[in-house]
């Protein structure tokens, strides 16, 4: 076995030993399904909770049918009982409020009229659907009053769905913008929770070496280069086994809890996604669009797709994790390592903040394509874009910069790390550091 | 070829700081060679640079005549004075890695590794860790780790720190077996006596400059001040004395005897021979001590150091 396979072999079996791995491998997908399901459960017995709202109409304006019951709001119309006496039955606590629709001739004047007393603030969702109902209403007695015809109103209403096609011909769906939206977003969130993790981890490892004192023992017998890159892999491959066994079992748990709590897997993942993206996917769960949208999945770059953000993700890792490395090899303790952090840290968060900012509304808009070039934020940035088409040209130059960027950066933190990791006492500063840059081997 | 190692020339510059300037020195074979030198002389600088951790500036180092490469680490073995261990790691397993790093095969580690922990008495802690171990079984498990591969370089840097004086004979007897056994030994320390004891040749570095070196012997007699230590049992101590001081260089003496004697520190002249003041003695009374005071490892550091600043 060679040298740096040893070094691997021991990072990863320290890491891999450790209790707190061992308990963050298993407690965290349980914790994330069982937050999941506490909180479906919870909503789930909020919406059961049914509220009643009593209404006084004086203007004799509204019908029983204008306003439905729904699942969770009944309507009790109170009009006989007369507005001071339904307060009172409100206030005794029996109603969640009472809706006040006074006598006035003129539909504007009215409209800014009505009045809704609750003892508790009334919450946005229930505020906006009264107005929307009282809305409807008022606009169809207008319309009326002009003396059109609400039947051709409402046959005159025509459902509009925009087909988009990209140029080689081929139809694409709304669906499928959503799924390149979350397959951007989830791999460059994924990218930067494992710099973090495991670029941190690598940091801790080297600081014990220094403390433990063992360092200067292991690079008599091996280069410091060596040294550092196992630790890097050793660290990598800890986590990545991390990630499939989180993976594997978010699965599992998630099966487990949605037969237990009865709930739907589809209506859970759209969540997230915008009513229009919802709708689209609701009218072609139904229909022949559910082909399509399997047809262009397999027509989306998987293969590239795939090799990018193993390119991506590994190129951001590397790049990250040996300034994590030369961060550790600086400082004695972990507490120092706070004022080197802020530069690694902070294009890291750029990237997601840019990612998530502009790539979702234009993927190919100069913000985005700047900072899928500039090498600290290119992996997050450049792994958003990457569903949405990047063209060869692009990615050739944003790899070429990545690549380049890596050798020249672990270059760099390979100097520090050689010099920082038998220096001992004063915290350096940027001035020692670049002073160690320039110390012959 | 009579050194193993040979350094030539070594200049090592730290930005504006010197740390060694044109260190030249050989190292025999088979013997124990002191490194010596107040702190921060560029000792560790030194060991570092034949431990090829740091690249000198200019100069160069031949183990065996050949220059000094990367193949060279599996004949070389380390012990820092800055040492630890993995504290979460067990102490087989560390001992397997750290062997193995050296290059040794897997196998050849843990027949190895068996022997001197029965030697050592210490095969109990093979599945402990590091951590639950005292500092000075630590210490037994780091001198173990670095002659396991039996290295023919072998650098010792304050190895009997966290020793109490039993071990610390223990590991002595060690070295010199190691020694008799065919390694050279370079062994780096503050302790006199430790060097008295263990070393053949020495070297003295002092402010990045070697100041002396060589037999320790040699040095030895080079720092000779022909001054002897007298004890003698006499009914007249006055007469003695003065006849003392009339005819030799005589200082008050602070070693200790019965009490009863009178006791001199004589220093000799040129022309003066020892028993010319042994025979003086004798006539007037009962000779009970006469020693030759031959310089100490101390005295000599101590007086060439402070020559040198």
């Amino acid at each position: 076995m060679s040298k740096l396979q040893l070094i691997i072999k021991r990072e990863f079996i320290a890491k891999v030993r450790n209790k707190s791995f061992i308990v963050m491998t298993f407690l965290s997908p349980l914790i994330t399904v069982a937050m999941g399901a506490l909180v479906y459960f919870l909503m789930k017995k909020n919406d059961e909770k049914v509220k009643k709202i009593v209404y006084v109409d004086e203007s004799r304006l509204f019908l029983k049918e204008d306003f439905t019951d729904s699942k969770t709001v009944q309507y009790v119309d109170f009009s006989a009982m007369g507005i001071v006496e339904t307060k009172k039955r409100v206030e005794a606590g029996d109603y969640y409020g009472a809706l006040f629709i006074p006598k006035i001739d003129s539909l504007e004047i009215l409209a800014t009229s009505i009045e809704f007393y609750s003892k508790d603030s009334p919450g946005m969702s229930i505020m906006n659907s009264l107005e929307s109902k009282i809305e409807t209403k008022f606009r169809n007695k207008k319309l009326t009053n002009l003396g059109i015809d609400l039947d051709k109103i409402a046959s005159s209403k025509i459902k509009t769905d925009i087909k988009m096609f990209d140029f080689s011909g081929a139809e694409s769906s709304k669906l499928v913008n959503g799924l390149k939206i979350g397959f951007g977003a989830l791999s460059g969130y994924l990218l930067m929770m494992f710099v973090i993790i495991y670029g941190s981890s690598v940091m801790r490892s080297v600081i014990e070496e220094k403390t433990s004192r063992i360092i200067e023992i292991i690079v008599s017998s091996v280069k410091p280069f060596q040294l550092m890159l196992g630790k890097i892999i050793g660290n990598a491959s800890a986590g990545l086994l991390q990630f499939l066994i989180w993976g594997i079992l978010i699965f599992i748990l998630g099966t487990i809890a949605t037969s237990f709590f009865g709930l739907n897997m589809t209506e859970m993942q759209t969540s997230g996604i915008s009513p229009e993206q919802l709708e689209a996917a609701k009218q072609a769960a139904g229909a022949d669009k559910m082909q399509l949208i399997i047809q262009e999945i397999m027509r989306l770059p998987l293969l590239k797709m795939f090799v990018l953000f193993i390119f991506y993700f590994l190129g951001g890792y590397m790049l990250y994790s040996s300034l994590f490395a030369a961060v550790g090899a600086a400082v004695d303790n972990e507490t120092d390592t706070q004022q080197f952090m802020l530069p690694i840290m902070l294009p890291l968060v750029l990237g997601v903040y840019v990612g998530f900012a502009t790539v979702i509304n234009d993927p190919h808009g100069p913000i985005p394509v700047i900072f899928s070039y500039i090498p600290l934020t290119s992996p997050i940035v450049m792994l958003m874009r990457v569903p949405f088409g990047v063209s060869w040209l692009e990615l050739a130059i944003s790899m070429t910069i990545l690549v380049v960027t890596f050798v020249f950066m672990v270059w760099l933190a390979a100097k520090i790390y050689r010099v920082g990791i038998l220096m001992y006492g004063k915290k350096p500063t940027y001035k020692d550091l670049y002073k160690w840059l320039k110390y012959k081997e | 070829m009579n050194s193993l190692l040979e350094i030539k020339n070594l200049v090592k510059n730290y930005g504006n700081y010197t740390a060694l300037n044109n260190v030249s020195l050989q190292i025999p074979k088979g013997s124990v060679f002191g490194l010596l030198g107040p702190n921060g002389a560029g000792k560790t600088t030194l060991i570092r640079i034949i431990n090829q951790i740091t690249m000198p500036d200019s100069g160069a180092v031949f183990l065996d005549g050949e220059p000094l490469s990367p193949k060279h680490i599996a004949d070389i073995g380390y012990l820092p004075e800055e040492r630890g261990l993995y504290k979460s790691m067990k102490v087989g397993e560390q001992a397997l890695y750290l062997a193995q790093l050296k290059g040794l095969s897997k196998e050849d580690a843990k027949k190895r590794l068996k022997y001197w922990f029965e030697k050592f008495d210490i095969a109990s802690w093979w599945d402990k860790k590091i951590e639950e171990l005292s500092k000075g079984m630590a210490q037994k498990v780091q001198f173990i780790v670095t002659v396991l591969h039996q290295p023919k370089l072998l650098i010792f840097d304050e190895p009997f720190s966290g020793f109490d004086p039993i071990n610390a004979q223990l590991i002595a007897k060690e070295i010199l077996q190691l020694r008799d056994e065919g390694a050279t030994i370079i062994f780096s320390t503050h302790r006199m006596e430790s060097v008295e004891e263990l070393c053949d040749d020495i070297a003295l570095i002092h402010k990045s400059n070697k100041i002396l070196d060589g037999k320790l012997i040699d040095i030895k007699r080079k720092f000779r001040t022909n001054t002897y230590q007298i004890g003698v049992n006499t009914k007249n101590p006055n007469e003695v004395t003065n006849l003392l001081k009339s005819n030799f260089q005589v200082f008050p003496a602070d070693f200790k005897l019965f009490g009863d004697e009178l006791i001199f520190n004589v220093k000799l002249t040129n022309n003066q021979s020892s028993n010319e003041l042994l025979s003086l003695l004798s006539n007037h009374g009962e000779v009970k001590h006469f020693v030759e005071m031959i310089p100490r490892a101390n005295d000599i550091f101590i007086e060439a150091v402070s020559k040198n600043n």
